[in-house]
């Protein structure tokens, strides 16, 4: 099976997947995959296609299947659409004894959708996550960049005002 | 040196080795699942934990390296029950269906939980389950019971060369997978099947077929390409059920290719001939052995020699190549010859194909030049140690050919030209290796040709010319031959040739050839008509061993027309066609590969041997036998044998006590041609037992060979496109194909593979193309 087009990739990604090139030794351009799988993912609004995979193993002379390894491990890419602000709550231990379970019914209800799927009007999506590092101030969530911590109803409401 | 303690026991063993490697050189046993010896260590399974004075926890056996003074437990309470504890999260989600699996009696998951697990199990939680997914013809899946050990992604990355399969999402969600739909299409695919330690990975064409226990084992050579690997059959009542590599350092070492796994399918295809069959007064009658060798006997006693031909496969047998030619020389006939694949016969004298070196020899190489060879798909385990030179030493590939077949690692100058090109090319290089030669007077020499040779010619390093077997289908052979020769002696490199079939070499020296006899020897007289004489002019009389013509022949539907014009034809073949019905009078059961006794030559020289493994199908009988009655029958001298090593020993003593002489061959640049047709065996037809392996003919590598195939360029310029139907059109035949764009070929060349049904219309006549809109 072939699969050898890399023209789905934007100039801009390919100027930026190629900054990112000059860091590894030309023998090694499989090194830059998770960087270029992050920079493809921005370009097409958050999220991965098959066809996307399918450019980045063309870009960097892989294998789609060791590319897909990869994009299918980290729990960063996604591989279904997104919205436009994804809110990736941690449910994990520090998360869970300081109320994430509320967090995320909390979520849920003022947006009207359940965790992995996306607002009518595309504008947000939720997804439960793994610890992500920010135990001290639990429970949190991520959106976009940026992190939230220490969330209540109110902060959560504040949040999403703030977005909308 | 390193001096160490196992169970007690002191080894002096070679420091830096894993414990693993030394404990099985030692014949301790350590369980494993991960660690393979061919492969890299992963050191993910944990199954191999042993317990070592002065760690903190049990180490992993397979990576971790002996150091002296070392104090090794594999049986100790600390070793018992890391082993314990491991074994028990293998099998925390393994379904334990070993009574559906066909792995169950020769599983290494089986067996390690027999002899390391515990008897209960503590979990009643809920298995995580694997959805299966279809990955080709060859491998079935059952990815429930795979235990993560990666062999398989290893072996795709490292040995293959390609990676077709990964191991997808994390943790406990993680599987085996190809990407989305994709199948998995390595030649040497099938080695998945060997190497997964448990039943992920079974063999499709055998599965639910047999139980491990009910099978029994014999020793094989495989029939189809010349590398000549060693096989084991695994038999049941008499039928050979599945096929798998048996090891040989010296060539397979623990590899086997597809089409060598495989092709045992053949041997119970429906068309097989099982009884003996006359044809009198135009039908077919099914006679008994004295009946129909009478008859054969009868009808061949009336042809005036030089009227009888006989044509073989080269994947015959030695000894029943020997006797043919024996019994065709005893008639007084020299037509005689088994290259059914060549155009060009301008050379004098025809040298077996041997590589003049072990296979192991070229994975040391610096620098190789590859002619007119495909090997990886058509000698994948000899492509694999060329593989090991480039990987592990960095070695240059130069490769030259009419076709660019897809290689599994760089190459360094990939030249793809038109067949007439290719002379020009090789006198380029030659000349760039000695301006001097008056020969090349007028000959150009292109930058890149200046490169190759530069290239070759590198002081102190090993250096290797290989022609390959597609140059046997090309009309420029001799002078292709002789320049390939050539730059190997400028560059003072190792001459290899690879030859094509399981015998190609020992077809040559059994003398299967209408100049030559035994060893190479001139005939004294005047030389027989060759396969190409043979098949385009009507001779009275054939004898036919495993043959058949519209398919094995380069000259297709000319060769067919032949042998239908011709009054008496005696066909020795495993199988019956209704073209062999058409124009054969005599039909002679031969015992195939696994039921016949014989003897291959390898392009490494090795004159490999083998015994019957089962009973032939039906009443065949090895070839060798039926010649045997056949020249008895004839009045034939000196065909008294009682065993085929009787005829083996006296084919080798001749071998061995004499040298042959090679005339001098010459070159001549060849003119181009407007549209220039090539054309060479598909992968998975080129011969009668491959044709009918079902299983290989499902896979890609099979369905790529159908069609008439152009580039791009070339479809352009005669207003075709991709999927139309053509006409192709030649001396005396023609097929209508579907076309397909293969950027893989040189400009003005369309390229038809032979052995396929839907190709054997056409003349594959060299020479000249038609090729329109159909
Ligand atoms: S499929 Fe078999 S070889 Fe591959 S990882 Fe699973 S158990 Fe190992
Ligand atoms: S558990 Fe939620 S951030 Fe660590
Ligand atoms: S065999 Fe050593 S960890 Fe798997």
């Amino acid at each position: 099976m072939t699969h050898k087009t890399s023209s789905l990739i934007s100039d801009e990604s390919k100027a930026d997947i190629d900054r990112w090139l000059q860091k590894y030794p030309a023998d090694k351009k499989q090194s830059a995959v998770m960087a270029a799988l992050r920079i493809v993912q921005d370009q097409n609004g958050g999220w991965l296609t098959p066809a996307l995979i399918e450019a980045v193993a063309a870009y960097l002379d892989m294998e789609p299947i060791a590319v897909y390894e990869v994009a299918s491990f980290y729990s960063m890419y996604e591989h279904k659409p997104v919205g436009k602000h994804h809110i990736k709550v941690c449910t994990n231990i520090s998360c869970l004894l300081r109320g994430s379970d509320a967090v995320m019914a909390h979520l849920e209800k003022q947006l009207g959708i359940k965790k992995g799927q996306v607002t009518e009007d595309g504008l947000f999506s939720i997804k439960e996550v793994e610890c992500l590092g920010a135990c001290v101030n639990a429970p949190m969530m991520q959106i976009g960049r940026d992190y939230h911590e220490d969330l209540s109803p109110e902060k959560i409401d504040e949040i999403l005002a703030r977005l909308k | 040196m390193a001096r160490i303690e196992i169970d007690g026991k002191t080894y002096e063993v070679e420091a830096g080795k894993t414990l693993i490697e030394i404990t099985d050189a030692h014949g301790i046993e350590i369980p494993r699942f991960c660690y393979h010896k061919k492969l890299s260590v992963a050191a993910s399974c944990r199954m191999c934990l042993v317990d070592v004075a002065n760690a903190p926890k049990p180490l992993p056996a397979c990576a971790t390296p002996v150091w002296d003074g070392m104090k090794i437990q594999t049986r100790s309470p600390r070793a018992i029950n890391a082993q314990k504890a491991v074994m028990e999260f293998l099998l925390i989600n393994h379904p334990l269906d070993c009574p559906i699996c066909d792995q169950g009696g020769e599983c290494e998951l089986q067996d390690v939980a027999v002899a390391y697990g515990k008897d209960r199990t503590r979990f009643i939680e809920e298995k995580r389950i694997v959805i299966d997914k279809n990955i080709g013809a060859l491998i079935s899946t059952a990815f429930t019971r795979c235990i993560h050990c990666t062999r398989c992604v290893r072996f795709g990355e490292e040995i293959a060369g390609v990676k077709e399969l990964g191991a997808t999402q994390r943790g406990d969600h993680m599987r085996i997978d190809t990407y989305m739909t994709d199948t998995v299409n390595s030649e040497l695919s099938g080695n998945v099947i060997d190497l997964c330690p448990v039943g992920a990975l079974t063999a499709k064409p055998s599965r639910f077929a047999a139980r491990p226990w009910e099978l029994h084992t014999a020793h094989g050579i495989a029939p189809h390409d010349a590398f000549g690997s060693h096989l084991e059959f695994h038999i049941r009542r008499n039928q050979v059920m599945r096929v798998v590599p048996r090891e040989n350092v010296a060539l397979n070492e623990v590899w086997l290719s597809d089409r060598d796994r495989f092709s045992y399918q053949g041997l119970y295809a429906q068309d097989r001939l099982t009884a003996p069959m006359i044809k009198k007064d135009g039908q077919w009658q099914t006679v008994d052995w004295e009946s129909a060798l009478l008859f054969a006997a009868e009808g061949l006693k009336k042809i005036p020699a030089k009227q009888l031909g006989g044509l073989a496969s080269a994947t015959a047998t030695v000894e029943e190549l020997y006797l043919l030619q024996k019994l065709l020389r005893g008639l007084g006939s020299n037509n005689i010859d088994h290259r059914l694949q060549q155009v060009d016969f301008s050379e004098k004298t025809t040298k077996a194909p041997f590589l003049n070196q072990r296979p192991a020899d070229l994975a040391q190489a610096d620098v190789v030049l590859l002619v007119c060879a495909n090997l990886r798909k058509q000698q994948p385990l000899l492509n694999h140690r060329l593989r090991q030179a480039v990987l592990h030493n960095h070695a240059e590939v130069i490769r030259i050919n009419v076709y660019d077949y897809p290689q599994n690692f760089p190459v360094s100058h990939n030249l793809t030209v038109a067949p007439h090109q290719l002379v020009a090319t090789l006198a380029g290089i030659a000349k760039a290796l000695d301006e001097a030669q008056p020969a090349f007077k007028n000959i150009e020499i292109s930058e890149q040709q200046r490169a190759i040779a530069a290239c070759l010619q590198k002081n102190n390093k090993k250096i290797k010319v290989l022609l390959g077997e597609a140059a046997d289908n090309l009309p420029q052979l001799a002078s292709i031959r002789t320049l390939t020769a050539l730059i190997a002696k400028l560059t003072f490199a190792t001459f290899s040739e690879t030859g094509r079939y399981a015998n190609s070499a020992g077809a040559i020296l059994a003398g299967a050839l209408p100049q030559q006899t035994l060893a190479g020897q001139a005939i004294s007289g005047e030389t027989g008509l060759n396969a190409q004489q043979m098949l385009s002019q009507s001779l009275q009389a054939y004898v036919l061993l495993g043959f058949e013509p519209e398919l094995d022949s380069i000259m297709g539907a000319t060769a067919l027309q032949t042998l239908q014009n011709a009054p008496f034809v005696v066909a020795i073949n495993g199988f019956c066609t209704e073209a062999m019905q058409g124009y054969a009078n005599v039909l002679l059961p031969m015992a195939l590969f696994a039921e016949t006794s014989g003897t291959y030559v390898n392009n490494s020289g090795d004159w490999q041997r083998f015994t019957a493994a089962v009973a032939p199908v039906g009443s065949a009988r090895p070839a060798w036998k039926i010649l045997r009655v056949l020249a008895n029958l004839l009045d034939v001298h000196d065909f008294a044998y009682t065993a085929s090593d009787e005829i083996l020993n006296e084919v080798k003593m001749l071998c061995e006590t004499s040298a042959q002489t090679v005339e001098d061959s010459t070159w001549v640049l060849s003119a181009p041609q407007a549209l220039c047709y090539l054309t060479e065996p598909a992968i998975y037809a080129g011969d009668a037992l491959v044709r009918r392996a079902t299983a290989l003919q499902a896979t890609a590598d099979a369905q790529a060979c159908h069609g008439a195939h152009v580039n791009q360029r070339t479809a352009d310029k005669l207003r075709l496109s991709a999927g139309q139907q053509v006409k192709l059109s030649q001396n005396g035949g023609s097929a209508i194909l579907p076309l397909v764009i293969d950027a893989a070929l040189a400009d003005d060349c369309v390229l038809v593979y032979t052995g396929l049904a839907e190709s054997a219309g056409l003349a594959h006549d060299v020479g000249t193309i038609d090729l329109t809109a159909a």
